[in-house]
């Protein structure tokens, strides 16, 4: 059980700054999530956590032990690889012991940990298998296992379920949740999955070109995203952006249309200030088949583009403001395409942004 | 549609028919030359040079006996050779590979100044005919004096082998993912623990490959030998095949004989890490 703390933690290849100074703290206990888009420092990241790559400067701490110089094995980690990474020589059981055994733990220990990791796990039938020998969703429960054996201080998971199909992912997704509530250990979890972190985490950090854009809670991410990249990454269907000028008390789009400015937001924008106004699919929605919200609402005529029925709720693809944008229909009916509804904006759950920066324009 | 279907099914056996006849010429052509050794040791020497041929085989061990006879009766020391042979042969090819296995590791693992042109270094010395070596050695090796020595034919072949073995492990190192010795590491192993608890058992079969190359070379090598040894003390078996020829005759059925116990050892190793082999060939198969 241990807190980790990052102090402007930087990672360089040669010349190329791939970690730019990034300060983090983890609670004991807590899973975090680190996500982002490929090549956003966010393995590098893990992988300087747990002393796979040199930290080139800041400091990594564990516990209270600064561990910067410490090699992997004196951190008191595990982790678990994307390719799994199990011992191909070994079975299942002697990949479960190998770090206790390294440990020169006595041959009892081993096997009274192994068989609870194992249990846990529901490994037993599996034990004297090797890993070629299994399927895509044993081999993760093995790695996994093979991290909870030791009881560490912190679990490192890197993108441990991409390379699993769908529905194992979703399953996996599930246990891992349930594993954290059971051993309560502090979690690193390294994907580029918006959804696997907004299911997962306690607090998701985005990152983005070496650098923390916003670390909160899965719901703070996903109604404050504090730039226009948080707002599209996280969230399925990403958010919806237009572009706009502040004309007076209205919005002018790129079609000409007019919507009011958020309430929010009526003492933030300057007259003529160029932002990009931002919903969600659910912010939009024919009348009678949105979530009723109090605050201001608009109401526009829309051509539907293209539906796509999930079954309790149908997204329609419309033209509004300039571009396609996604609405959602709650209890929906069958939706022609072509025919025009009356959609209902809920202004005061948009969100605005500045056209330059991309900043989010709030207090 | 039916005759169709029929001319297909005809066709094909009829190919797999020219297949398997092309096959067994190709094994013949390779096989008949070992197995007339075989056959010509157990002949008298009349049927031997007989022309045409005798292919009825007739039996006799006339020259097995005279190999292991006194020096008078065309008999060669045979277990010194064998003993020269097997020293020289088992330790260089023990010493190339600890060398070979450790550059293979770090051209497969590690990245340094230069990489690429030490490998490229590495893969053109293996490219120079090692007969034109021979003098060059053979000038060296007699100022230190190494010439009909143990230690020096090992050196040569040391240094025949290593390039190799270096090339061999690097594939098969390259092929198990790195996360295997960072997934050892984060469990308890120092590098070097990993390397030989891990890392070295999964590319085991790559290393006995390596291993039963170089074994082969330094057992079969016979120019760079017939050159550097001199004496029963050091002399290997492609060597003592010499013995038998003489200044106006060459006892065929001895050298015949001789070369059998020659290819009997290796035969016997490659059956043995015959599966190494086969495994190691197919090594993409394992994913961790």
């Amino acid at each position: 059980m241990a807190e980790v703390s990052l102090t402007s933690v930087e990672k360089y290849y040669g010349k190329f700054k791939a970690v730019h100074g990034i300060d983090l703290q983890i609670e004991d206990g807590e899973f975090v999530v680190l996500v982002g888009p490929s090549g956003c420092g966010k393995s590098t990241t893990l992988r300087m956590i747990a002393g796979l790559e040199n930290i080139s400067g800041g400091e990594v701490t564990i516990g209270d032990r600064v561990v910067n110089d410490l090699p992997p094995r004196e951190r008191n980690i595990s982790m678990v690889f994307q390719n799994y990474a199990l011992y191909p020589h070994m079975t299942v059981r002697e990949n479960l012991g190998f770090s206790l055994k390294i440990a020169n733990q006595p041959e009892s220990a081993i096997d009274k940990a192994v068989d609870e990791a194992a249990h846990i796990l529901g490994l037993d039938e599996l034990m004297d298998r090797r890993p070629g020998e299994l399927s895509g969703g044993q081999r993760q429960r093995v790695a996994m296992g093979r991290a909870i054996v030791r009881h560490p201080d912190v679990y490192l998971f890197d993108e441990p379920l991409s390379n699993l199909d769908a529905k194992l992912r979703t399953q996996m997704r599930v246990e891992i949740k349930k594993l954290h509530k059971k051993v309560g250990n502090t979690i690193i979890y390294v994907t580029h999955d918006q959804v696997e972190a907004m299911t997962l985490a306690d607090r998701i950090v985005l990152m983005k070109d070496g650098h923390i854009i916003q670390a909160g809670t899965p719901l703070e991410l996903f109604d404050a995203p504090v730039d226009t990249f948080v707002a599209t990454f996280i969230g399925s269907p990403p958010m919806n952006l237009l572009n706009a000028k502040i004309s007076g008390p209205s919005m002018v789009l790129e079609d000409g249309a007019q919507l009011p400015v958020p309430t929010d937001a009526k003492d933030l924008v300057r007259d003529g200030q160029d932002v990009v106004l931002g919903f969600r699919a659910d912010s939009l929605s024919p009348v009678g088949h949105g979530i009723e919200e109090t605050g201001l609402k608009a109401e526009v005529e829309l051509d539907v583009q293209l539906t796509e029925p999930l079954g309790t709720e149908t997204l329609l693809f419309v033209d509004f403001g300039g571009k396609e944008v996604q609405a959602k229909m709650h209890n929906p009916r069958h939706v022609a395409v072509g025919e025009t509804l009356t959609f209902q904006l809920q202004i005061d759950k948009c969100h605005l942004f500045d056209a330059s920066s991309g900043r989010a324009i709030r207090n | 549609m039916q005759d169709r279907n029929q001319a297909h099914r005809i066709r094909k056996r009829i190919s797999t028919a020219l297949t398997l006849l092309a096959l067994f010429i190709i094994m013949l052509i390779i096989c008949v030359p070992g197995l007339w050794i075989v056959l010509n040791s157990f002949r008298p020497t009349v049927e031997i040079m007989a022309k045409p041929p005798v292919w009825t085989p007739s039996f006799t061990l006339e020259h097995y006996r005279a190999m292991f006879g006194g020096a008078g009766e065309g008999g060669v020391p045979v277990f010194a050779y064998f003993r020269n042979s097997l020293i020289i042969s088992v330790t260089s090819t023990l010493i190339a590979i600890l060398i070979g296995m450790a550059g293979g590791y770090t051209f497969a693992r590690y990245r340094f100044a230069g990489k690429s042109s030490w490998f490229v270094g590495l893969m053109i010395f293996r490219a120079v005919p090692g007969v034109a070596l021979s003098l060059p050695l053979f000038i060296v090796f007699a100022r230190i004096g190494l010439i009909d020595t143990h230690l020096g034919l090992i050196l040569v072949y040391v240094a025949m082998n290593v390039p190799f073995t270096i090339w061999l492990t690097d594939g098969f190192f390259r092929q198990i993912p790195k996360e295997l010795h960072e997934a050892a590491e984060i469990d308890g192993c120092t590098r070097w623990q990993a390397f030989w608890k891990v890392e070295f058992p999964v590319a085991r079969s790559g290393v006995a490959s390596a291993a039963i190359f170089a074994f082969l070379t330094s057992w079969n090598e016979f120019a760079l030998a017939s050159q550097l040894t001199r004496s029963v003390g050091s002399k290997t078996m492609p060597v003592g095949l010499l013995d038998f020829t003489a200044e106006f005759t060459i006892n065929w059925g001895g050298m015949c004989a001789l070369a059998v116990l020659m290819i009997i050892p290796a035969l016997i190793l490659t059956f043995l890490v015959q599966k190494h082999l086969i495994a190691g060939l197919t090594f993409g198969g394992v994913k961790g």
